[in-house]
């Protein structure tokens, strides 16, 4: 009756319920971006683990966004490689990185203005060849309430908050394994923002890996397991969320304190 | 200091709007003396309506091909026009050689489907090859380059047509099918015409459906508002461009086969007063708005043919039908004046 397998624990508290975290998802080796004959990254590498949420923080112009559209295909890196889940994406068109997992919820929301709220979620199935979605649409509704009362309501009618709710809802529409998330805070009340960043803990505690990419460093960091900090193309500081915001340097740069 | 009163009177803005007003007056005066007059009779006007619609219709059915490539691509596709001479020239053939062999008395339903198959397929090919060969290599060009291409591209395939096929005017073997005249005492319609606006609107209804409620349409309307987000979904933005292309050809080449059910010939330049006028109708809707095109094509086609009537007569111009283009173009010009995005079209969009 005594059974001594009952007693051992998971070392690994994984309040992220993601089940394997652990092995890289998404790999970024020495990535190196330009418009015209600007360096925008000079050679960016980064990993991301599955089940984590990873931030990249930094300020105007560094090339936050530039990583995501790296990722994402929409910017072609001229050198370096970009790999998910062990296999190489950076010279894929970006139609065909979304059916990898990848979804990207573009900085400045870009929901489609002219299409309802069930079109724009329909839209971001589509890499999903026609699938039936109801279940998905129902997951996406039960995260932001809003978007139910808002179904046949043209995108582009809506207050901002409610339009970074449609652009991660649509984004999260494809299943992705990582979430590629641009300033969600970008332009929103902080109640807004706080709302938006327990529903990014929320969707990562539902399996989905999130990298962020934010402004607002110091909510970043929080919801974050690990950041990396990037400045003028180059990441300078890559440790633990938690390390990071105690970090002098990060405290003076980017949270605002003297 | 004192603070300067930024006080401006828009002369330009000025002139316009007498200008506008001016045409405005002169129509009316002219209707009221036309009708004043009662040298046309009512039956006629309605023919004239009857006729304007047909017309309309063909008018629309090329415009929507403007009005689908300016949606995705904010460019202007010049060589439409000749997408459609290139649809009607190809049906010639077909219905020449039915004809030769009888085919077209003995089994006419199904040379009409013919010959309207090779329409729309040689037209879609010829728009689908138009974007492959001159239109995708400038994507990314500034965008007087692929404005300058497409003249390029028109006068190329319209002077291949007449390399080929000579510049002669061709008259097209008559269908008897569509012969003759439904009367229903108070009103008369040529089986022709009435083939003409039914089967345009039939394929309006199917190309509103298609935009609206299939997934296609939806990567056509998702491509048109941003392309690179669209990508972000998993659109591959190249093939919905060729999709739409392909639908412009589709209508192009319908609307050849019910151009030449009115008019009857076929020769090299004949996409080019038809294409422009639907341009013209495609900038009266608003570009970039379907049901804008529609409503601009029928609103040129009845103009041009009621308009002079109606306008001119009164003045005791001799025959007003002569200046059937200097009316509608008129109308595009005070549509400009008075809303410059179009009846329907959006401001973003100019």
């Amino acid at each position: 009756m005594t059974d001594t397998t009952a007693t051992t624990v998971d070392p690994r508290p994984d309040h992220t319920g993601a089940g394997h975290r652990g092995d890289t998802l998404l790999e970024l080796e020495d990535v190196h971006v330009f418009y015209g004959n600007i360096e925008a990254l000079k050679g960016i590498s980064l990993n991301v683990a599955r089940g984590e949420i990873v931030t990249l923080i930094g300020s105007n112009g560094a090339g936050k966004s530039t990583t995501l559209r790296a990722i994402s295909g929409t910017h072609r890196p001229r050198s370096g490689s970009i790999r998910l889940a062990g296999s190489a994406i950076h010279n894929l068109p970006p139609h065909e990185i979304v059916s990898k997992g990848i979804a990207h919820s573009p900085e400045g929301r870009k929901v489609f203005s002219r299409m309802s709220v069930f079109e724009n979620l329909q839209m971001g199935a589509f890499s999903r060849h026609g699938e039936r979605i109801d279940d998905d649409v129902a997951r996406v509704f039960d995260l932001f309430p809003r978007l139910r009362e808002r179904r046949s309501q043209k995108a582009g009618t809506m207050s901002g908050g409610e339009q970074q709710m449609l652009a991660m809802g649509r984004a999260l529409m494809a299943r992705p394994s990582i979430l590629l998330l641009d300033e969600p805070s970008m332009g929103l009340s902080p109640i807004l923002t706080e709302q938006i960043f327990k529903i990014i803990e929320e969707i990562n505690a539902q399996g989905t890996t999130v990298l962020l990419v934010e402004q607002n460093a110091l909510m970043a960091l929080n919801a974050a397991h690990r950041g990396y900090v990037i400045q003028t193309g180059r990441i300078i500081l890559a440790d633990t969320a938690a390390n990071l915001a105690a970090n002098e340097q990060v405290r003076q740069a980017y949270l605002g304190e003297i | 200091m004192p603070a300067r009163r930024p006080i401006r009177i828009d002369a330009i803005k000025l002139i316009l709007w007498t200008v506008g007003g001016g045409l405005i007056l002169l129509a009316l005066i002219g209707a009221v003396l036309t009708l004043g007059q009662g040298r046309i009779s009512p039956s006629s006007w309605q023919n004239l309506v009857v006729a304007g619609i047909a017309l309309g219709s063909v008018y629309a059915l090329i415009a929507l091909g403007y009005t689908l490539v300016y949606g995705i691509l904010f460019m202007i596709n010049f060589a439409h026009g000749e997408v459609f001479m290139w649809g009607a020239f190809s049906s010639w053939f077909m219905a020449a050689g039915l004809n030769e062999v009888g085919f077209m008395d003995s089994n006419p339903v199904f040379a009409f489907v013919l010959v309207l198959a090779t329409a729309m397929l040689i037209s879609m090919l010829v728009a689908v090859l138009l974007e492959r060969i001159a239109y995708r290599p400038l994507r990314n060009a500034p965008r007087l380059v692929p404005l300058i291409t497409a003249i390029g591209a028109s006068l190329f395939l319209q002077y291949t047509a007449r390399g080929f096929f000579g510049s002669g005017v061709r008259a097209f073997p008559g269908y008897n099918l569509f012969e003759g005249v439904i009367d229903l005492g108070f009103f008369r319609i040529d089986i022709d015409d009435m083939v003409v606006i039914l089967a345009a609107i039939g394929l309006m209804l199917a190309l509103y459906f298609f935009i609206n409620q299939t997934r296609t349409g939806r990567a056509m309307r998702a491509v048109s508002e941003d392309k690179d987000v669209a990508a972000m979904m998993g659109i591959n933005v190249d093939r919905i461009i060729v999709t739409t292309f392909a639908i412009g050809g589709l209508l192009a080449g319908s609307a050849a086969i019910l151009y030449t059910l009115i008019f009857n010939q076929v020769h090299f330049f004949m996409g080019f007063l038809p294409g422009i006028k639907a341009f013209t109708a495609a900038v009266l809707g608003g570009i970039g708005n379907i049901i804008g095109a529609a409503i601009g094509g029928l609103i040129l086609g009845i103009l041009e043919q009621v308009g002079p009537n109606l306008f001119l007569t009164g003045y005791n111009i001799p025959s007003p039908n002569q200046l059937q283009d200097v009316i509608a173009f008129s109308v595009l010009v005070l549509v400009l004046i008075f809303r410059p995005s179009g009846l329907l079209g959006r401001k973003e969009n100019v």
